[in-house]
């Protein structure tokens, strides 16, 4: 991540996009305050009316990470996990808290919940899993949810059923969304707003719907042309961004997109552009206004 | 009518008193895709460790170039291997994290007595190149690359002893959207170039849609439709 900055409202869905490495994990778990050890950080992440985010993970913040196993003991049935989350911050008995575990498992539609609260996270399907970690997430009605790939592991109908629960639970505790994936269509369906990252800086930050209909930065551009169009007479070949993102660490002067873009010129190889307004929304390319509609015409 | 490449007839495959593939029956020639499509758990992955006999079947046939293997005895399956061989979704886990580019596309040809330490190594910068890789990507290791980066070398180790079926288990699933696009039109161009058959196993409709010639439809173990995503009518769906 090199100079990042974004700002989350109250009960906001904000989408994070980008090809894996583009830093959109690093990005989710630095708000948890969960960069890597030996990260060189810089930078801050404010929450509202707090003075250290990190320790706020798990009740202030809650986290639905991409591998639901990771986030569950496998030692422990899940419902006493959830009651352990419950206990971690508020005082309430065994008793309450365990019924409280119930409960979120069945918001996150669990069937037969009392039940399965008993049961180890290995014998939950995939898809329950993840549910299973989205209830211990928004257990305690926290400000921010953040989502870091929580469908990519999942088939299509398993997704749009995470989703849903994700962002019903997110709705019913009133708190802001983060939501990193490679899903358009999710980010499209669920945001509010989008940041497309790429090498590790912001391509393009504004209203899902203003980005996604009508990109500005060609890296969105691309992204999008290069998706498969559900519609439309199938084709053998898509379109499709020459080469690949950059490694870390080989980064050169100018826009690190450069090397794929089709509108590179000179002057992009020389001076890497910043984020400015256009158009109602943040994009940081020299050609911003040069990127054609429609997409389709872009690759 | 000539034999098809691959036909697999009541295909059964049982985890203890689980049937994971009940009676699949399909058939695949050679320069054609047939797509698996069907929800997680429906018996994809199972029916693909069959067809290559990485999994003995419980049950049926799978005729592979006219030849029935599932009665054969190791011994008579091991020269007939290379020429089916799987490529997986998990980029980075088909490919051992220490082990060099150019030596895990080489180990196939090693293993199976083909290496020829003359001219092997100018084979394996042949076939990383005409995956899209620089031949220097040879002497990095996995980490060092992208997850498509992976696939391709993935797909060139694949190619490495030249075979006739490729059976792809979801190998752009975990891959975005702008990278997926490429590695899709590299399988396509290796099809056209090769006349290989591909069992493509997917489960992204509109992926499936672009790429597949027939879609067979799993659930609950059993094949419940087949459709050409290509003929008219198709777009109804
Ligand atoms: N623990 C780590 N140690 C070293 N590099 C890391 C680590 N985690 C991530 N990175 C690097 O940081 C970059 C961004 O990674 P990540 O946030 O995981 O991207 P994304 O989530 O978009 O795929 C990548 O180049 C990745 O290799
Ligand atoms: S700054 Fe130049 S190279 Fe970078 S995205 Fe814009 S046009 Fe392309
Ligand atoms: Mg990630």
């Amino acid at each position: 991540m090199r100079g990042l900055s974004f700002d989350l409202h109250p009960g906001e869905v904000l989408g994070i996009v980008g090809e894996s490495g583009a830093g959109k994990s690093l990005t989710a778990r630095a708000l948890l305050g969960m960069v890597p050890r030996g990260a060189v950080t810089g930078g801050t992440v404010v929450l509202r009316g707090s003075a250290d985010p990190a320790a706020e993970r798990g009740r202030r913040i809650g986290l639905v990470p991409q591998d639901a196993l990771s986030a569950l003991s496998p030692v422990h049935p899940v419902g006493d996990q959830l009651a352990a989350a419950v206990r971690s911050v508020r005082r309430v008995s065994r008793r309450e808290a365990a019924a409280r575990a119930v409960a979120a498992l069945e918001r996150v539609g669990i069937p037969d919940a009392a039940r399965r609260a008993r049961a180890y996270p290995h014998e939950y399907s995939g898809g329950m899993r993840q549910r299973a970690v989205i209830a211990m997430a928004t257990v305690n009605e926290p400000d921010v949810v953040v989502a870091d790939e929580p469908t990519t592991a999942l088939d299509e109908e398993r997704r749009e059923q995470v989703l849903r629960v994700l962002t019903e639970q997110r709705e019913a505790v009133g708190a802001a969304l983060v939501l990193v994936t490679h899903d358009l269509d999710a980010v499209r369906r669920h945001a509010d707003r989008v940041l497309v990252m790429y090498a590790g800086r912001a391509a393009e930050l504004g209203a899902a719907g203003r980005v996604l209909d009508r990109p500005r930065a060609p890296y969105t551009a691309g992204l999008l042309a290069s998706l498969p169009r559900p519609d439309g007479p199938p084709r053998r070949r898509l379109p499709a961004l020459p080469g690949s993102p950059p490694a870390p660490g080989a980064l050169g002067a100018g826009c690190a997109f450069a090397p794929r873009c089709p509108l590179a010129v000179p002057a992009c190889r020389a001076h890497e552009p910043e984020p400015r307004p256009l158009d109602g929304r943040l994009v940081a390319c020299h050609r911003a206004a040069d990127v054609p509609d429609p997409i389709r015409e872009f690759l | 009518m000539s034999e098809p490449l691959l036909d697999v007839r009541d295909l059964v495959v049982r985890y203890g008193p689980v049937t994971a593939v009940d009676h699949v029956s399909f058939a695949l020639e050679a320069g054609e895709t047939l797509a698996l499509d069907g929800p997680s758990g429906c018996g994809k992955s199972s029916t693909a460790l069959a067809v290559l006999l990485l999994r003995r079947p419980d049950g049926g046939e799978v005729r592979f170039e006219g030849r029935e293997l599932t009665g054969l005895p190791e011994r008579e399956l091991r020269p007939l291997r290379p020429r089916m061989q799987p490529v997986l979704q998990d980029p980075y886990g088909s490919l051992s994290p220490r082990r060099r580019i150019r030596d895990a596309v080489a180990e196939p040809l090693k293993v199976r007595g083909r290496w020829d330490p003359g001219r092997g190594p100018a084979r394996v910068a042949e076939l990383l190149e005409r995956v899209g890789l620089d031949r220097s990507y040879g002497d990095r290791r996995p980490h060092e690359l992208s997850g498509g980066q992976c696939q391709r070398a993935g797909i060139a180790r694949a190619l490495a002893c030249e075979p006739r079926l490729l059976v792809l288990d979801e190998p752009v699933s975990a891959l975005d959207a702008s990278v997926r696009a490429g590695v899709l039109n590299l399988l396509a161009d290796l099809q056209d170039e090769l006349g290989l058959g591909y069992l493509f196993i997917c489960h992204d409709r509109a992926v499936v849609r672009h790429f597949a010639d027939r879609v067979v439809e799993l659930r609950e173990g059993r094949v419940t439709s087949e459709w050409r995503p290509r003929s008219p009518g198709a777009a109804l769906r």
